[in-house]
């Protein structure tokens, strides 16, 4: 059975991604423990609420440090959840600016609205439009809808980065990916049989 | 394109979910985890869990049980009842709740929802405003519908939305049970008003009931409890019917 590593810093519903993928058939653990990090075979990276408070707790941990060592240097498979993608920039914009990991190339912005209908934050089921193939999306129909509830979204520096968009305010990216890291805007825990879909095919990477 | 989301409602009181009229005359009507587990089978959009004693009571959050009931749920969860501190809304999180609804709080201190947005984001507060009529005017009322407060809801939900709020659950408390149909007046009122989405509450009966508060009430989501749990209706039968009358619906 794989051993997930599932990032626990205070910072929110980490209960649902562990009981969303042990349904999913794998082991995993909350921790911020170097040793436990280091014996997973794959690591999730969960996370609401503000990227300050999320980057700042991340590092006083030095989990920064320890899953850069297994993600960046051994390639083991590496998922951002929500916040967790967005802790892969570069920088974030929200509330001040903020240093992100930077393990993919891009700045978090705030959503902005193309019409006065629009409203923010995000929040409900969305279309999810793949642009490159990817393992991750792997055999889930085109424009299946996912939960999303977020209020900044992920610009990529480099066009290959952006897995998929979803259409709202403009259209935004909602997964990211580049070699054995991947980051996904909504929440696959909470998008029923389609998000177990995506969760097992990360597992099985 | 975003779907609009149908909400079933689940009341909690005295260790069972409940069913009232008009904010009163309770009826139990069963178990909460075995709705959590059926609605989690229909894939339902979203779950609205209301603990409606809890503030009345003076007590906290169950986490025990929230936590049992989010291990069930792989759907988003909204927890209410008895939120009154950061803290309640950081251990609410941590045991699988998705977002937080706080009502009685959010009048008597609405820092509050300023501080939780800031620290877990907007994206994890719903105020949730229970209006009641008195004459020609609105007014919200909390603990449960027990306290009037004189505050307008319009003037109250522009406040919550410029706090941090993410959504706002409006009940309108004559319509609550009744299945008679939302207060659409009140619904467009506040929909109209703010820059963030309303989930209409009270008073569904049927489908036309959603068509009418998604379309002239301008809300974002409907939210229902009576009508799912009495008549023969379904989400899914519901969402069919809106995506008839051409509303974009997650099927």
């Amino acid at each position: 059975m794989k051993k997930v590593a599932i990032l626990e810093y205070g910072m929110g519903n980490i209960d649902s991604v562990f009981r969303a993928v042990e349904e999913c058939g794998a082991n995993p653990v909350r921790t911020c423990d170097a040793a436990e990090i280091r014996d997973a075979d794959c690591i999730i990276l969960p996370g609401v609420g503000a990227f300050g408070d999320a980057i700042q707790k991340i590092r006083e941990r030095r989990l920064d440090e320890i899953v850069a060592e297994r993600v960046l240097d051994r390639g083991i498979p590496f998922l951002g959840i929500c916040l967790g993608m967005q802790l892969l920039a570069d920088k974030s914009h929200e509330f001040g600016e903020h240093r992100g990991l930077g393990w993919i190339r891009g700045e978090v912005v705030r959503l902005c609205p193309d019409n006065l209908s629009v409203l923010i934050p995000h929040v409900g089921w969305n279309e999810v439009h793949p642009q490159f193939d990817s393992p991750l999306l792997q055999g889930i129909r085109l424009g299946k809808d996912f939960y999303f509830v977020h209020s900044y979204h992920f610009i990529c520096a480099k066009k290959e980065n952006q897995l998929a968009t979803t259409p709202y305010c403009g259209g935004f990216t909602s997964v990211i990916g580049e070699k054995n890291i991947f980051g996904v805007q909504f929440h696959p825990e909470k998008s029923q049989r389609v998000g177990f879909q995506l969760l097992r095919n990360f597992l099985a990477l | 394109m975003l779907k609009v989301r149908i909400m079933p409602t689940l009341l909690y009181r005295d260790f069972e979910l409940v069913k009232g009229v008009g904010f009163d005359s309770w009826r139990g009507i069963g178990s909460a985890m075995q709705a959590i587990r059926v609605y989690n089978m229909r894939e339902v959009d979203e779950l609205i869990f209301l603990d409606i004693t809890a503030t009345r009571e003076g007590r906290e959050p169950d986490f025990e049980l929230i936590d049992d009931l989010a291990d069930e749920c792989f759907m988003p969860l909204t927890v209410g009842g008895g939120i009154r501190s950061l803290d309640d809304v950081r251990r609410l999180l941590d045991v699988g709740a998705d977002k937080v609804a706080i009502n009685s709080e959010a009048i008597r201190n609405p820092v509050l929802i300023y501080d939780v947005a800031r620290q877990f984001g907007s994206q994890c507060v719903v105020v949730s405003i229970d209006v009641k009529r008195t004459g020609r005017s609105n007014e919200v009322c909390t603990h449960s519908g027990t306290k009037a407060t004189g505050v307008d809801p319009v003037a109250f939900a522009t406040e919550m939305a410029k706090l941090g709020a993410g959504e706002i659950l409006l009940t309108s408390i004559e319509r609550d049970g009744t299945m008679e149909g939302y207060d659409l007046e009140l619904m467009r009122q506040v929909s109209e008003a703010l820059p963030i989405p309303v989930i209409a509450s009270g008073g569904a009966g049927s489908y036309e009931n959603f068509y009418q508060a998604l379309t002239e009430g301008k809300a974002a989501a409907v939210a229902a409890a009576s009508m799912f749990h009495f008549t023969e209706q379904t989400p899914l039968a519901a969402k069919k019917y809106l995506c008839e009358r051409g509303l974009p619906v997650r099927l």
